[in-house]
């Protein structure tokens, strides 16, 4: 499709704004202005709308095709939390407000919104309180990072350098501990996928920090030692994270703080529906158990014996500032109109539906396809093209014929330990009939592999581009319209 | 159950073909082994038009009916509808990361374009996909300098967001990173002069704000020359809005440029999802944090995008990449594109004009009143500040009484200016607004 800067006509414009109606005047003078006008589109309302309109129709997306993309939980977003974030109450609401006096009269609503979802959050979580502020999963996880580092600080135990990581680990667990100035060490796992116990014991020292374990973890499996791998971190003096990414499998059946974690994120755009935006805004609230509430981010927001809820900053031991404010706000309703909507029981259903989908899919597709570690899964299935690529065709060549058939592709080549990884994560909003067609789907792909290989490697043939050229792409970027 | 497709019969039998008796022993095969939670704090569910109810008596307890001049670096634009209608379509708003490149076309297209604004506003060469907000923007910007230059010294004017200088503060506490902060002059400008005496061959970048925190407007090609001149990087956090009509941070020489994109097209939201942009000279592209959309070609030759370079990034360099971020915010740069689009070149300018002469109008109403002192008399855009005869919070509280928020008290982050209000004024703000605003001042004053 045209770029939009190559639509349009010099002088034309789709802005209605308000005519001037003071004098018009400037104190910006000549030698500050810019040399030339931006160079922006030039179009009218309906040519903006009808570009965007087209260009959306070249995505793939969880209101138009089954998207089991493992490890993001594309579950459905409800059409109403869309409402409620309109709703001019919230929409236009100047986060500076509560910092004026008397401002905190005029956010009673937001204020609430934030306290009420925190405390469900963390007693979901099963921790002492949730920060609502991290931006997004990784931000989350920097934010965690940061308060093991301030509770070893505080107890003047400056030794702990290391930050514990199993091989399996999203690249974020290793990337935040280093912008939070750790220095990482690789966990291996076993041969049943859990964490290597022998492992874990030798690289527990007076220098670790703590470990960031996936729950369950990024193949899909639920690790039986997890509390036994707490208690160990724990007695060598380190702190036990919880990477929420994959919470959706465990939600209202399992608490993290129950088990033994001292903190965790949860991406709020995956286990509590809000939108994936095409990649993000997401949000990432932090909970943590009591040792490690001293030291969470201003401001919080607390409830007081009238009832009204209020901004609290004066936490001496607190890290400070993560966020501007007090979190992505509009992603924060979101998850707090499921909570109310779902309530108690309705989250219990998430996490088993979750789970008998997985499952039903890994029975129906296992022996058309391996699975290095044949157990029960958890929320997703991993399974791996090695058996396809004994005639050429890889993870990558299955992805884009599953496109061709009208179903989003699985996350793959992750995690990295599994070879030709296929990771499928179906989510409990999807029927049974739409978890038939894919498994239908899958089998279809699995027997063509074998007998026509390529024909699912011209794939896809159906989409408004074929394979394009990364490694141009990358070689000699173009990445602004000159 | 709200939003779960399985019947009870299909979960039995999705149950017994995945090999279990029942619910009981799916859990303790796959070796959840714990009782279930008793979740004392969550309610029993309701349903949507109960939850509906419920967040509108909410949402009316969040005031709507103040007349606003607060800005502080957030502001109160106006925002064609077409921004929400298009955002609002889920083929946008439900899809994620465009990992497979041709069931992504419509995200990664966008994206290229927004990169292409961001460009085109700043006047610098290559923009990434967008990071979460001004702060954090602000930050990856630092520890690019950092990385780039292998120095660990970094100064920044005090006249830059005490908002974004505290994040600075918070993410540095364990990092090998000494800021030397430069107190801002007395009026409205960030103490060039001083800035410049800080600089050394220790300095990795100078960190400066565009306009500044109260709103001034300087020339800062000297100052990005004398950090080039230590060998140092020029980093500016600017105001896209403000770009409109000012002289390019590209003109002035800088580096890396962010920003906090909420100006356009993205609603206050009681502060967030809002959006980071960093735009950065070609020669640091691969230094730079976040998603980045390449054109390329498909195997026919057509036109086509991919995310690229991602050898920068966490899922491939894990603890060596150039940041651990992962997600951007997609969906807010969406809207600064659409924004930017249908108000267009000519409407920005225009937008800006109304900024700037409203601003102005405001400003010499409010110096009419007794006893009100204008602070500094450098250029601004549509920000500036005034001196009160009174405690400055004070007056604010007592105007809000009378439906204003009348601004933002200095003194709430800078101690020597308590008498001091910094006052926004955006194009929705009518003459009537402002007239208003100046009679009620002047009757508690």
């Amino acid at each position: 499709m045209k770029l939009i800067y190559q639509s349009g006509k010099s002088g034309r414009t789709g802005a209605v704004l308000p005519s001037l109606d003071v004098p018009q005047s400037s104190a910006v003078p000549s030698v500050l202005r810019r040399s030339a006008t931006a160079g922006l589109p030039e179009v009218s309302e309906l040519e903006t709308v009808r570009h965007f309109t087209n260009l959306s129709r070249m995505n793939m997306s969880v209101d138009t095709h089954f998207y089991p993309l493992g490890s993001c939980t594309m579950k459905y977003n409800p059409k109403f939390h869309e409402k409620v974030v309109r709703m001019a109450g919230f929409a236009e609401l100047h986060p500076l407000l509560p910092q004026l006096r008397h401002g905190g009269t005029l956010t009673q609503g937001a204020l609430t919104v934030l306290y009420e979802t925190e405390r469900m959050l963390s007693d979901i979580l099963g921790f002492a309180q949730t920060t609502m502020q991290p931006m997004a999963g990784s931000h989350g996880e920097l934010t965690g990072v940061m308060l093991i580092a301030a509770y070893h600080k505080a107890r003047k135990d400056f030794a702990r350098k290391i930050m514990l990581i199993p091989d399996a680990a999203h690249g974020t667990n290793p990337a935040s501990a280093t912008v939070a100035g750790y220095t990482t060490k690789v966990v291996p796992s076993d041969p049943e996928g859990n964490v290597d116990l022998a492992a874990l014991k030798e690289l527990l020292s007076p220098e670790v920090a703590g470990i960031m374990l996936t729950c369950p973890n990024t193949l899909g499996l639920f690790d039986p030692h997890v509390g036994e791998i707490c208690s160990l971190v724990h007695g060598a003096g380190g702190l036990c994270y919880c990477d929420g990414a994959n919470f959706n499998a465990i939600v209202g059946r399992l608490r993290p703080g129950d088990v033994g974690f001292d903190v965790m994120h949860v991406n709020i755009h995956k286990t509590f529906s809000t939108p994936h935006g095409g990649g993000g805004p997401g949000s990432g609230p932090v909970g943590v158990s009591e040792k490690l509430v001293p030291f969470l981010p201003v401001s919080r927001v607390v409830r007081r014996n009238d009832g009204t809820c209020a901004l609290e900053y004066d936490y001496p031991e607190s890290i400070g500032y993560i966020a501007p404010f007090y979190g992505n706000f509009g992603i924060i309703l979101r998850a707090y109109a499921y909570l109310l909507t779902l309530g108690r029981k309705g989250l219990v259903r998430v996490s088993e539906n979750a789970v008998i989908n997985a499952n039903y899919i890994a029975a129906a597709l296992d022996g058309v396809y391996d699975r290095k570690y044949k157990r029960t899964c958890m929320h997703e299935c991993v399974f791996s093209a090695t058996k396809q690529m004994e005639h050429g065709v890889h993870a990558l060549d299955i992805a884009k014929a599953l496109i061709d058939r009208g179903i989003h592709p699985p996350t793959i080549y992750f995690p990295l330990i599994v070879p030709e990884a296929l990771m499928i994560e179906p989510t409990e909003t999807e029927s049974r009939e739409e978890l038939d067609i894919f498994i239908a789907a899958m089998k279809e792909i699995a027997e063509l592999s074998e007998k026509s290989p390529e024909r699912v490697k011209e794939c896809p043939l159906t989409t408004p581009v074929k394979r394009l050229d990364e490694t141009s792409a990358a070689r000699k970027p173009d990445l602004c319209c000159p | 159950m709200p939003y779960i497709a399985n019947t009870d019969s299909d979960r039995a039998e999705m149950l017994r073909a995945a090999g279990f008796s029942g619910i009981g022993e799916m859990w303790e095969k796959a070796g959840v082994k714990f009782p279930y939670p008793a979740l004392a704090e969550m309610p029993e569910g309701r349903s949507e038009y109960e939850v509906l109810k419920h967040l509108e008596h909410l949402a009316s307890r969040n005031a709507t009916h103040l007349v606003n001049f607060v800005g502080g670096g957030y502001y109160d634009h106006i925002i064609p509808s077409a921004v929400d209608s298009i955002i609002s379509r889920g083929e946008f708003y439900t899809a994620y990361t465009p990992y497979q490149p041709e069931a992504s076309q419509g995200t990664l297209q966008a994206i290229y374009e927004y990169q292409t604004a961001i460009c085109r506003l700043t006047g610098m060469e290559v923009s990434n996909a967008s990071l979460y907000d001004g702060g954090t923007a602000l930050f990856e910007a630092m520890m690019m300098s950092v990385k780039i230059t292998g120095r660990r010294q970094v100064v920044i004017s005090g006249a830059v967001s005490p908002i974004f200088r505290r994040m600075i503060d918070c993410y540095c506490i364990n990092l090998d990173v000494e800021r030397i902060e430069v107190p801002a002059g007395s009026g409205t400008d960030s103490n060039l002069e001083n800035l410049g005496k800080a600089l050394s061959d220790k300095t990795a970048c100078v960190i400066v704000q565009y306009p500044n925190f109260f709103g001034g407007i300087e020339d800062y090609s000297g100052i990005a020359a004398a950090a080039h001149a230590n060998g140092a990087l020029a980093v500016c956090s600017c105001y896209p809005v403000a770009l409109s009509v000012l002289k390019t941070p590209g003109e002035m020489d800088f580096d890396i440029v962010t920003g906090e994109g909420q100006s356009l097209g993205i609603p206050l939201s009681f502060g967030g999802p809002y959006l980071g942009f960093m735009a950065v000279k070609s020669k640091y592209m691969r230094k730079m944090p976040g998603r980045i959309v390449g054109r390329t070609v498909d195997l026919d030759g057509k036109e086509g995008f991919v995310l690229t370079l991602q050898t920068r990034e966490q899922h491939i360099r894990r603890e060596h990449a150039t940041s651990n971020i992962c997600s951007n915010e997609s969906l807010c740069a969406l809207s600064a594109l659409v924004y930017l689009t249908v108000v267009g070149k000519q409407g920005f300018v225009n937008v800006g004009d109304l900024c700037m002469s409203k601003a102005v109008f405001a400003r010499n109403e409010l110096l009419k009143i007794k006893g009100v002192e204008a602070v500094g008399n450098g250029a601004f855009f549509n920000e500036f500040v005034i001196k009160v005869p009174c405690d400055a919070a004070e007056l604010v509280g007592k105007l809000i009484d009378k439906g204003f928020a009348a601004g933002f008290p200095l003194g709430r982050y800078y101690s020597d200016r308590r008498d001091q209000l910094l006052i926004a004024v955006t194009e929705k703000r009518s003459r009537e607004d402002i007239k208003a605003l100046a009679n009620a001042m002047e009757a508690l004053l």
